[in-house]
């Protein structure tokens, strides 16, 4: 009950006119950059950092709070209309999403993925509210040996997207996993393919890799490909609206994505991209239809969309509880806490309760109002694909080079996402799948560091992966995935004789 | 509003900076600058950022400037803005480079050609200290319990902070040195930022921490960690840590900001930048500013803080040198 009480406090806070302006502003300049490939809600709060000069913490936060869950709603309309992700946490929505566009149904992709980023972001800001000291604690429970297991789960999952050929599949993998490796090594601080160029110590920008691959490979793609005199411009097919049948294929979606996201989220190592690959993954194969899948499926769209969404309150939750960033926009937000003297901390709730319960109020707010936002914007939105081809295919390159241009101020990144796309362009034109390459590029990092960090720790011990229990455990299920199946159409097979 | 400011910058013509400079004659008395460029190379958010708008937001307070520019060019601790610096404001009268000891260990680890050398100290203005800590159920009570396990077998006990060849690892190697061991032999783990490096140290992942105080500051003093010592000069305000140097290691670390100015500037130019920080270091703005950020107050200007830091890149050369990575 006292949580209740304080959430009630918090919505006493939060509806304050000023308070309603500020996540009102914070809504629609999030969801602005959500859209733009590379101006992500970290760089938007950094650039709003000054403002905290200006007005009291809560304020502040609300604004932050808007930005970030506004950039999380923005950032799949460009992934589903444009095929140019904005953000890292949206590559998955432009597998499908973007299909869906082309097969005329952008107005359904954009409503799933508003009413799922919607419902997910509201269950997730429920658990933010109620489970938010427990669940942080779990988390505290994996170590870098649990973080590799999990990985090699994913890892399996996904490369069950793969796709038709195992061997292209891998090829891509690989090449994602080589654009990951580049830079300075966390572990022993030694450059790696940089080629002495300063430029790449820091490694290259996984949305880079991701516009160049979706947006400018397909332009350039459009471009090799196309006739003089002949415009093609997508149909617009059906309802702009959810139909029956949408409703009944995305609500369970919406919901697995959503129990999904928070958790990854909440821990130290989840991030929104791994969260979005495995509702993917389980969304195909719990379809009933997955051979819809690649071409256009809607559950592809509802269930990475809520995962990403209730991701991103749950990175909120271990910087709120205990003061740790578990995202660049959190990190951002944390120090954005530092400029007016408050340390995110175990002890925050106790001295800072009006602020954390207005922040959270603020959150619940912030969703009703995206949402009011988002879906009168999709009939403006699917407008944009009755532009003819090549006019809006050249507009897609001015977007995705400004946007490009805007991460790091850095022409080096806009020659890489060209080198890219013209990579991009021979893999479509050879039916090398994109998605594992982008995979690689996110989930490769990540697994070499947790493993490396787990074989320091152990002192070099390679069987501290199956003598911890949750690692183990992680191990058992990604190794069931793999054979499992396999196993189980043996099983039938030998039924089906006997 | 910052954020316009930010983007004039790309068409502001780059000599309408430079009328600022005052008489040399007149520089100690007039501190005052019409306009300051500030070029950060690090991006927005970060504590070389935010050192630099603590200038600013102290300087406009109190009237010692006109008009403040701002540029970001962030990358690989202040190497990919560093040669640019040098290379589009060498001769800039107005133009100040925020750094830190972060720049001094890229600059090595990197083996850049452009390194901290390259640009002229104007001052450093804060630091803070690093402090090492356990979890907080960790059966090692105080720092002689870790120090014997270092002295025993330095691999035995992980030790978990920030980026390899980074500040907190330099700290460690400089601990080991000072106790006998090579810093090679440490069982270093690095984490990408204070949240992960926190989240293995509170969930015992790893024996023990080593950053910023700043980054475990409310773990300890919520008694989730237990700050064994720290390694600065002095004890931290507000706290009874012991430092490394009261517990007879003689080792002293901390990450350190400052400003430099271009290469190009004579000697009358670069003390009006140091008579414009001194103006700003001055203000109660900047006190204020010190307090709530709880930032150490370090200020020291030109010969002194370069014969600083050049005792800074010595040391730091020789841990680095240890570690394999200069």
């Amino acid at each position: 009950m006292d949580t209740l009480a304080a959430l009630a406090g918090g919505f006493a806070t939060a509806l304050t006119p000023t308070h309603l302006m500020f996540a009102f502003i914070g809504c629609f300049l999030g969801t602005a950059v959500g859209v733009l490939p590379g101006i992500g809600p970290a760089l938007t709060v950094a650039l709003l950092l000054p403002i905290t000069f200006q007005v009291p913490a809560t304020s502040a936060f609300i604004l932050f709070a808007g930005v970030y869950y506004g950039a999380m709603y923005g950032g799949s309309t460009t992934s589903i209309l444009l095929n140019t992700p904005g953000e890292s946490a949206t590559i998955i929505t432009a597998l499908e999403g973007h299909k869906m566009a082309r097969a005329g149904r952008a107005g359904p992709a954009l409503a799933t993925a508003a009413i799922g980023s919607f419902v997910a972001g509201t269950i997730a800001t429920g658990a933010l509210t109620f489970a938010a000291p427990v669940v942080v604690e779990l988390a505290l429970k994996l170590g870098p040996a649990e973080y590799f297991s999990l990985m090699v789960v994913a890892f399996v999952a996904v490369s069950a997207v793969l796709g038709a050929s195992a061997l292209r599949g891998l090829a891509c993998l690989f090449l994602g996993l080589l654009l990951g490796i580049v830079g300075v090594d966390l572990q022993t601080g030694q450059p790696r393919f940089t080629f002495g160029m300063i430029e790449f110590l820091d490694g290259i920008e996984v949305t880079i890799v991701a516009v160049g691959l979706f947006a400018v490979a397909e332009t350039l793609h459009l471009a090799t490909r196309r006739k003089h005199g002949e415009d093609e411009i997508i149909p617009l097919q059906g309802s702009l609206w959810l139909s029956r049948e949408d409703w009944a294929r995305s609500w369970k979606p919406w919901l697995r994505g959503a129990f999904l996201g928070f958790p990854f989220g909440a821990i130290p190592a989840g991030g929104s991209e791994l969260p979005t690959f495995l509702s993917y993954y389980m969304e195909k194969k719990l379809s009933k239809n997955p051979a819809e899948f690649g071409h256009g499926a809607i559950e592809g769209v509802a269930g990475p969309e809520a995962a990403n969404n209730a991701s991103a309150a749950g990175v909120l939750m271990p910087m709120l509880t205990l003061g740790l960033p578990t995202s660049v926009t959190a990190a951002i937000m944390l120090s954005a806490f530092q400029s007016y003297g408050i340390q995110p901390g175990p002890m925050l709730f106790v001295t800072q309760g009006d602020l954390v319960w207005g922040l959270i109020a603020s959150l619940y707010v912030g969703n009703v109002m995206l949402l009011v936002l988002n879906l009168p914007l999709v009939g403006l939105w699917v407008k944009i694909l009755k532009i003819p081809t090549p006019q809006l295919y050249a507009g897609i390159l001015v977007f995705a080079t400004i946007g490009a241009y805007g991460v790091s101020n850095s022409v080096v990144d806009l020659l890489v996402m060209y080198a890219v796309g013209i990579v991009g362009l021979f893999m479509k034109r050879y039916d090398f799948p994109v998605a594992p390459a982008v995979i690689g590029m996110i989930l490769g990092p990540l697994a070499e560091q947790a493993f490396r960090q787990a074989l320091t720790i152990s002192q070099g011990d390679p069987f501290t992966f199956i003598t911890r229990p949750i690692s183990a455990s992680f191990l058992v299920v990604a190794l069931l995935l793999a054979v499992g199946p396999k196993l189980w159409n043996a099983y039938a097979a030998s039924r089906a004789r006997a | 509003m910052t954020i316009t400011r930010r983007h004039m910058l790309a068409t502001a013509p780059l000599a309408a900076g430079i009328a600022a400079l005052g008489l040399p004659g007149s520089a100690a008395a007039q501190a005052k600058f019409e306009s300051i460029f500030m070029f950060v190379p690090a991006g927005p958010g970060g504590g070389w950022d935010g050192t630099g708008r603590a200038i600013e937001q102290a300087a406009r307070a109190a009237g010692l400037v006109g008009n403040f520019q701002f540029e970001n060019v962030g990358g690989a601790g202040g190497m990919v803005g560093l040669p640019r610096f040098v290379n589009q404001r060498r001769n800039q009268a107005n133009a100040l480079l925020v750094g830190g000891s972060v720049m001094v260990g890229a600059g090595i680890t990197n083996k850049s050609p452009v390194t901290i050398s390259s640009v002229q100290p104007v001052a450093r203005l804060t630091e803070e200290a690093g402090v090492i800590v356990v979890p907080g159920n960790s059966d090692l009570k105080s720092w002689a319990d870790l120090a014997a396990r270092f002295r025993a077998n330095p691999g035995a006990v992980a030790v978990g902070g920030g980026s390899a060849g980074g500040t907190d690892h330099i700290a460690l190697g400089l601990i080991l040195k000072a106790l006998g061991r090579n810093p090679r032999e440490a069982s270093y783990v690095a984490f990408a930022g204070g949240g992960p490096a926190n989240a293995a140290i509170l969930g015992g992942q790893v024996g023990a921490g080593i950053s910023g105080y700043s980054e475990f500051a409310e773990q300890i003093k919520a008694g989730r960690m237990r700050a064994l010592a720290t390694t600065g000069e002095k004890r931290i305000p507000g706290t009874d840590i012991p430092t490394l140097k009261e517990l007879g290691v003689d080792v002293t670390a901390a990450n350190w900001r400052g400003v430099f100015c271009g290469p190009g500037l004579n000697a009358a130019q670069r003390q009006a930048l140091i008579d414009f920080m001194t103006a700003v270091h001055a203000t109660p703005q900047w006190k204020e500013i010190l307090t709530t950020r709880a930032w150490d107050d370090a200020f020291l200007t030109g010969d002194a803080f370069g014969t600083y830091l050049r005792q800074d890149i010595t040391a730091t050369e020789g841990v680095l040198k240890d570690l394999g990575l200069a």
